[in-house]
């Protein structure tokens, strides 16, 4: 019997073309312009647009003579590194502690995931001038003080952030706990009660069918950190570049070279999680 | 006799252990007041920040400077919220808020639903490629771009419009077009395409398909998709400062000027005590232009919670 023939491959493009065309005009053109745009002294005159090739001038600006950037990038980096794992292992502990057997599932998420809603940049920065981003009193804790007597060195100045803006860290997990709680429930009920007929304990549950489960996840949770902490309107990076924009000595050009440097490190970040983590996968669940 | 007191005990002993750890499978009390205490000392520390803020805001002066006074303001006090009101020009910023907001939200739910439908109801060659293409696109840091966009609007005079937002919306590049894409796409491969084929069957065009047959079974996906990029657009201040300029406001944006505008309408030195920026205004301030969105948020609250399920993310 011959098939009828329902799909017409033709017709995909028709509902893609959309995409295509934006991507090429809103994404792939611009990107290339501004990896050109980049390389040049850019002004703006009342004919238009003006380039001058000025090779990697504005790169090793960027290195050597503005005094900030690398500076905020160091930054940038080390909060990255500290707030990412402190995000995800919250997350999942939250997330864990909403898929017991509770009452007031729904309001608890809902509180969850209220920051999502209404943590906005401006919001935020009211927020932390007003000092509510740190847990109240704080500064009464012993350890709290002890940091703060050694902010230089390297421990006690994470942990020192760490308390300082613990409540923007957890701010940051709304969407995160929704994806662990989601992945949590799509467990097999039978993987846990086979487990547990063989005599394992909870604890070990977690570590033997849980953690690998929902491992993959683990991975989606922490791109998607990275992505939404680096492109937060708070984060200085960002707003550097937008001052330099409007700088009569830099301009356009030099503000294109800044986030083409981002776009760069931020893009090897996630290369270099992604391979880790999808090593250490491999090497502890295959 | 002693035997029987050791072995009674003993089964306390034991029953006070099953209460307190539990039996397997059943948590005991000991569990269940840890996870409790661990739930409600974490939610106390994530809406801190909103009740401290509701709190301030109803304080007067007096009571902002009483150190007795800590939570709960000794009279409901709406000067606060009368000043900030003016400072941020609430009703028609308000407006052009969900001017700025809805307009793009619409556009962008619209294709993220036309091209999740072809991606997940098409096969076609170069898809894996083009669907990976999508993803990518959220990494791409929006300050590359902003800047030849920016140039470019500037050439075409659409500096300080909503077209700024809007065209790219539109083409499936608005803020965070990808993951939309992705709620689409993965909510058209999970429902059965019986339905489509028999209406292709019966000659329907696949455009007519599309709209009478695949639109109506997504309203789920569409009101998720709605509300997060209603609530993303509406919390966008960095793109928006720069595209829109002066020409148009957000509530957002007015609260980043708040100290500003404050200063301009309420010149200090006239009368000291009364025109300078405090903490409770400025907090009205902020609550005020978090409002519409915790209103929305509690409405809706169902379609936010449980979109990040329906998003099909965690593999379906």
């Amino acid at each position: 019997m011959r098939k009828i023939q329902l799909k017409k491959p033709s017709f995909a493009y028709f509902f893609i073309a959309p995409w295509i065309i934006g991507f090429l005009a809103f994404t792939a053109l611009p990107l290339v312009y501004s990896l050109y745009l980049s390389f040049h002294q850019v002004s703006l005159t009342t004919e238009g647009i003006r380039t001058s090739f000025v090779s990697w001038d504005n790169f090793r600006y960027a290195f050597t003579v503005d005094g900030v950037f690398v500076g905020y990038l160091t930054v940038f980096f080390r909060e990255l590194l500290i707030s990412v794992p402190i995000i995800i292992v919250f997350s999942l502990l939250i997330a864990l502690l909403l898929n017991q057997n509770i009452r007031f599932r729904g309001l608890f998420r809902t509180i969850f995931f209220l920051p999502v809603i209404i943590a906005s940049g401006p919001v935020l920065k009211e927020l932390q001038d007003m000092g509510v981003t740190t847990i109240p009193s704080i500064e009464e804790v012993f350890i709290y003080s002890m940091a703060s007597n050694n902010a230089d060195s390297f421990i006690p100045g994470i942990l020192l952030y760490v308390l300082d803006n613990i409540i923007m860290i957890l701010w940051y997990s709304g969407v995160q706990i929704l994806i662990f709680l989601a992945a949590l429930q799509k467990i097999d009920r039978q993987i846990y009660e086979a487990a547990m007929i063989d005599g394992a304990s909870a604890w070990e549950i977690f570590w033997k069918v849980t953690l690998p489960s929902i491992f993959p996840m683990i991975v989606v949770n922490t791109i998607y950190t990275i992505v939404a902490y680096s492109i937060f309107s708070l984060n200085p990076i960002i707003e550097h570049i937008k001052a330099q924009m409007f700088e009569l000595e830099t301009g356009f050009g030099y503000a294109s070279a800044l986030s083409w440097v981002y776009f760069i490190v931020i893009g090897l970040i996630l290369v270099l999680v992604f391979v880790m983590m999808n090593s250490q996968s491999k090497k502890r669940y295959a | 006799m002693n035997q029987s007191i050791v072995r009674k005990g003993k089964s306390a002993g034991a029953k006070l252990k099953r209460w307190m750890i539990g039996v397997k499978g059943n948590d005991g009390f000991l569990i269940r007041t840890l996870i409790y205490g661990l739930l409600i000392g974490i939610g106390f520390v994530y809406i801190y920040p909103v009740i401290f803020m509701t709190s301030f805001s109803f304080k007067s002066l007096e009571d902002l400077l009483n150190p007795l006074i800590n939570w709960i303001p000794s009279a409901l006090y709406m000067e606060n919220f009368k000043q900030a009101f003016q400072v941020l020009n609430f009703f028609p910023t308000l407006l052009e808020t969900l001017y700025v907001t809805i307009l793009p939200a619409i556009a962008q739910t619209a294709v993220a639903a036309f091209i999740g439908y072809g991606f997940a109801r098409f096969t076609f060659r170069l898809k894996n490629f083009l669907f990976i293409l999508v993803m990518i696109t959220f990494i791409i840091p929006p300050q590359v771009t902003l800047i030849p966009r920016y140039l470019v609007y500037s050439e075409l005079n659409l500096l300080g419009n909503i077209q700024a937002f809007l065209l790219p919306a539109t083409f499936g590049q608005g803020i965070n077009s990808a993951i939309f894409i992705l709620i689409f796409y993965q909510f058209f491969r999970s429902i059965p395409k019986t339905l489509e084929e028999a209406a292709l069957l019966d000659g329907a065009g696949h455009l007519r398909i599309f709209f009478t047959i695949a639109i109506p079974m997504a309203v789920p996906a569409i009101i998720i998709s709605f509300l997060f990029s209603f609530v993303w657009y509406w919390n966008e201040t960095y793109l928006a400062a720069i595209f829109f300029g002066d020409q148009l406001t957000t509530l957002p944006l007015e609260l980043q000027k708040f100290a500003a505008s404050y200063q301009r309408m309420f010149p200090a030195g006239m009368d000291e005590s009364a025109s300078r920026l405090n903490e409770g205004i400025r907090l009205a301030g902020t609550v005020l232009s978090i409002l519409p969105l915790l209103v929305v948020y509690f409405i809706a609250q169902k379609w936010f919670v449980e979109g990040v399920d329906r998003s099909g993310i965690t593999g379906e």
